[in-house]
């Protein structure tokens, strides 16, 4: 036992003895507040009316918290807290880059419009099997994942949401979600599990587990160690996490299955923090080994592409179509990583964030589809334009940015994606790039067609249209309606004024590409260039 | 289960298991022990309650619902962290008293107050999902463990 009459040992070896600045607190708070909040709600299990409330004020807290450290970042660069006082790399450090910090800050904002839009579509049951609770543990596990510096804490992270996910996915039980969830958890559990494996390698090869650490040492280590292996690995485990070809068929075989503001919240949020991962290590951690297996990087990213894009135009069920859209995305992310050049990389980290607003948007949509007409399938919908002219024009909006034309936010990631490949002459790559978002243009807008334009099918005239019945609940409600006006009006100002972006997207790939900010801001004293 | 042997000793075995879960919780810190382990223990003994007596019987045994104990002890962990920020060191740093309680100095740190945190989380969940493993399908209703 530490008793107080303990001889006097020079700390200063084994701790850090300055104080921390109090806004170095931020670093940790989000994920904190979450896991504290998600404790709380399960307290309080059986006060189902406490639980919006408190859901919602955390979520609002987190946001701000998320943008306080999103401005101090982009003030001092990037800031470091270790835990328990230990020296780095031996205490788990908490490190928020520019990447890292925005990245939070998006997600945090579409759990706040999700857990809205949930106000109408989760049910009391819902609530009483833990939706808001799940909700906060998945998002305590997305902060870390975005927030921390040390590659193990990395995959306690990713353990965290995915376990949390596997609640949200079979909220209500149906067996139908119970096959959904077996398909997400065996797959994602593998590719969890390759993560892991991956970490032991990299220990074995490197000794430490810190992102920093590991950033420094790795150009004295490059010749001797079978680092390409490894990179690959790493590569493996995170495209399948983040849905990359061929590697992605979980994704349309379970995202269609929950309730539609779980599917909005896993489609903006779990697939980009597989690739906030993919970025950080290969960009940042092994950007050699990255050149060396960019071209299979590069092939997998253009089939992800055409493939997710076919996929969406081949769909009847429009959760399933916007599936493929998440997808195709991803095959976009994925270029840039492959180009890997500081512009093509600041192109990705460009797309992800839009990518987190605009497909949880998306899905959004389709849950106004079908409060609005109570139905999926393009088959049977139609006549959304009659029936509600605003809701119609957001549609439009949304599907304007999701296929990447003007003057929405999908254009900003897109033109700088084709600009990087094509400035290294992969010109298959812009072309796939090209082709894939012409192919999903044609899917959104069958959509837009269909459900939209097309009078509603009235299946006997004398009883008039099957839809009746839907039509009573078929209200504007402000709990769906602002969060999808919110999100539309967020990728609309981002596609009128995108320099913001751009600039903290090109600051964060630059961060990357020279780690050194990141690595002195962990080892303060030691900065090897 | 319905032994007259196992329905005797039962009430024995889980007090003296739950006293010896405690035991290895507060010796955890220097020797092996622990919150995690201490909280399989105290599970297991939860667990054998029920099997003799019937998980209606644990449930109203330990009054609160398992998930909430898991929550509360989730909650007493990061609470424990926070510990820290008024003493102006980083996130779960180690902090000590030595209050003197009846002349025996005791020590109490947050490092234990997280260690009891993670006690109740492991007791929470693993109870959870035991006591939804023995309930019997028709009367899942009544207790609805483990969601």
């Amino acid at each position: 036992m530490a008793a107080p009459t303990s001889t006097p040992v020079d700390l200063s070896t084994a701790m850090i003895l300055a104080p921390p600045a109090l806004g170095d607190w931020l670093v940790i708070l989000p994920v904190a507040l979450m896991i504290a909040t998600g404790g709380l709600l399960m307290m309080i299990r059986k006060s189902v009316r406490l639980h919006a409330v408190i859901g919602l004020s955390a979520l609002a807290l987190l946001i701000v918290l998320d943008a306080a450290l999103l401005w101090r970042v982009w003030q001092n660069g990037p800031i470091t807290m270790t835990m328990g006082r230990w020296l780095p790399p031996f205490g788990i450090s908490f490190t928020a880059d520019i990447f890292g910090a925005s990245m939070a800050l998006a997600s945090a904002i579409v759990a706040l419009l999700a857990s809205i839009f949930a106000l109408k579509d989760i049910s009391t049951t819902g609530l009483r099997h833990g939706f808001v609770a799940f909700l906060m543990l998945m998002m305590a596990g997305v902060s870390g994942a975005f927030l921390t510096g040390d590659i193990f804490n990395l995959y306690v992270w990713f353990e965290v949401l995915l376990i949390s996910s596997f609640g949200l996915l079979i909220l209500g039980s149906e067996p139908r979600q119970i096959e959904g969830a077996l398909k997400y958890a065996i797959l994602n559990l593998i590719a969890t599990t390759l993560f892991l494996i991956s970490v032991g390698y990299l220990y074995a090869i490197f000794g430490t587990l810190n992102m920093a650490d590991i950033a420094r040492k790795e150009a004295a280590i490059r010749e001797g160690a079978p680092l390409v292996t490894l990179t690959a690995l790493f590569v493996l485990a995170f495209g399948m996490k983040a849905a990359a070809f061929p590697v992605n068929f979980w994704l349309p075989a379970s995202y269609h299955t929950p309730r539609i503001t779980v599917s909005a919240l896993f489609g903006g949020l779990l697939t980009k923090v597989g690739i906030y991962a993919l970025i950080k290590v290969t960009v940042m951690l092994f950007p050699v080994e990255r050149e060396a297996i960019s071209l299979a990087i590069a092939v997998s990213a253009v089939l992800t592409m055409i493939l997710g894009a076919l996929g969406a135009l081949a769909q009847n069920d429009l959760r399933r179509m916007i599936g493929y859209v998440v997808i195709v995305g991803i095959g976009n992310m994925l270029a840039g990583v492959a180009v890997g050049t500081p512009v093509a990389v600041g192109g990705a980290i460009l797309y992800a964030l839009h990518s987190i607003v605009a497909m949880t948007a998306l899905y959004l949509m389709a849950g106004e589809v079908f409060r609005l007409s109570g139905s999926w399938q393009l088959s049977t919908l139609g006549g959304l334009w009659a029936r509600s002219p605003w809701f119609a024009g957001v549609s439009f909006a949304l599907m304007l940015a999701a296929s990447g034309l003007p003057p929405l936010s999908g254009l900003w990631p897109k033109v700088v994606l084709l600009k990087a490949s094509l400035d290294i002459g992969a010109w298959w790559l812009a072309t796939a790039i090209l082709v894939s978002a012409f192919i999903v243009t044609i899917a959104l807008a069958r959509v837009f067609l269909l459900a939209y334009w097309r009078p509603a099918i009235t299946d006997d005239p004398m009883t008039g249209d099957p839809m009746a019945s839907a039509g009573a609940v078929a209200a504007a409600d402000w709990r769906t309606a602002a969060p999808l006006c919110l999100l539309t009006a967020l990728v609309l100002f981002f596609g009128l004024f995108p320099e913001p972006l751009l600039q903290a997207s090109q600051m964060a790939a630059d961060g990357l590409a020279d780690p050194r900010a990141y690595i002195r801001s962990v080892f303060p004293e030691a900065a090897t260039p | 289960m319905n032994t007259l042997i196992l329905r005797t000793v039962a009430p024995l075995i889980t007090a003296l298991m739950l006293l010896f879960s405690v035991f290895v919780l507060l010796r955890g810190h220097n020797e092996p022990g622990g919150g995690f382990i201490g909280g399989l223990i105290a599970a297991s003994a939860l667990a054998i309650f029920g099997v003799a007596y019937g998980p209606g019987a644990v449930q109203r045994a330990i009054r609160f619902h398992p998930m909430a104990i898991a929550g509360a002890g989730l909650f007493l962990s990061t609470i424990s962290g926070f510990a820290s920020i008024f003493a102006g060191v980083p996130f779960m740093s180690g902090l000590w008293i030595y209050p003197n309680v009846f002349g025996v100095e005791l020590p109490l740190s947050t490092v234990m107050s997280f260690d009891i945190g993670v006690y109740l989380v492991v007791v929470g969940a693993i109870t959870a999902i035991a006591l939804s493993l023995e309930t019997e399908p028709d009367d899942e209703d009544e207790t609805e463990g483990g969601r």
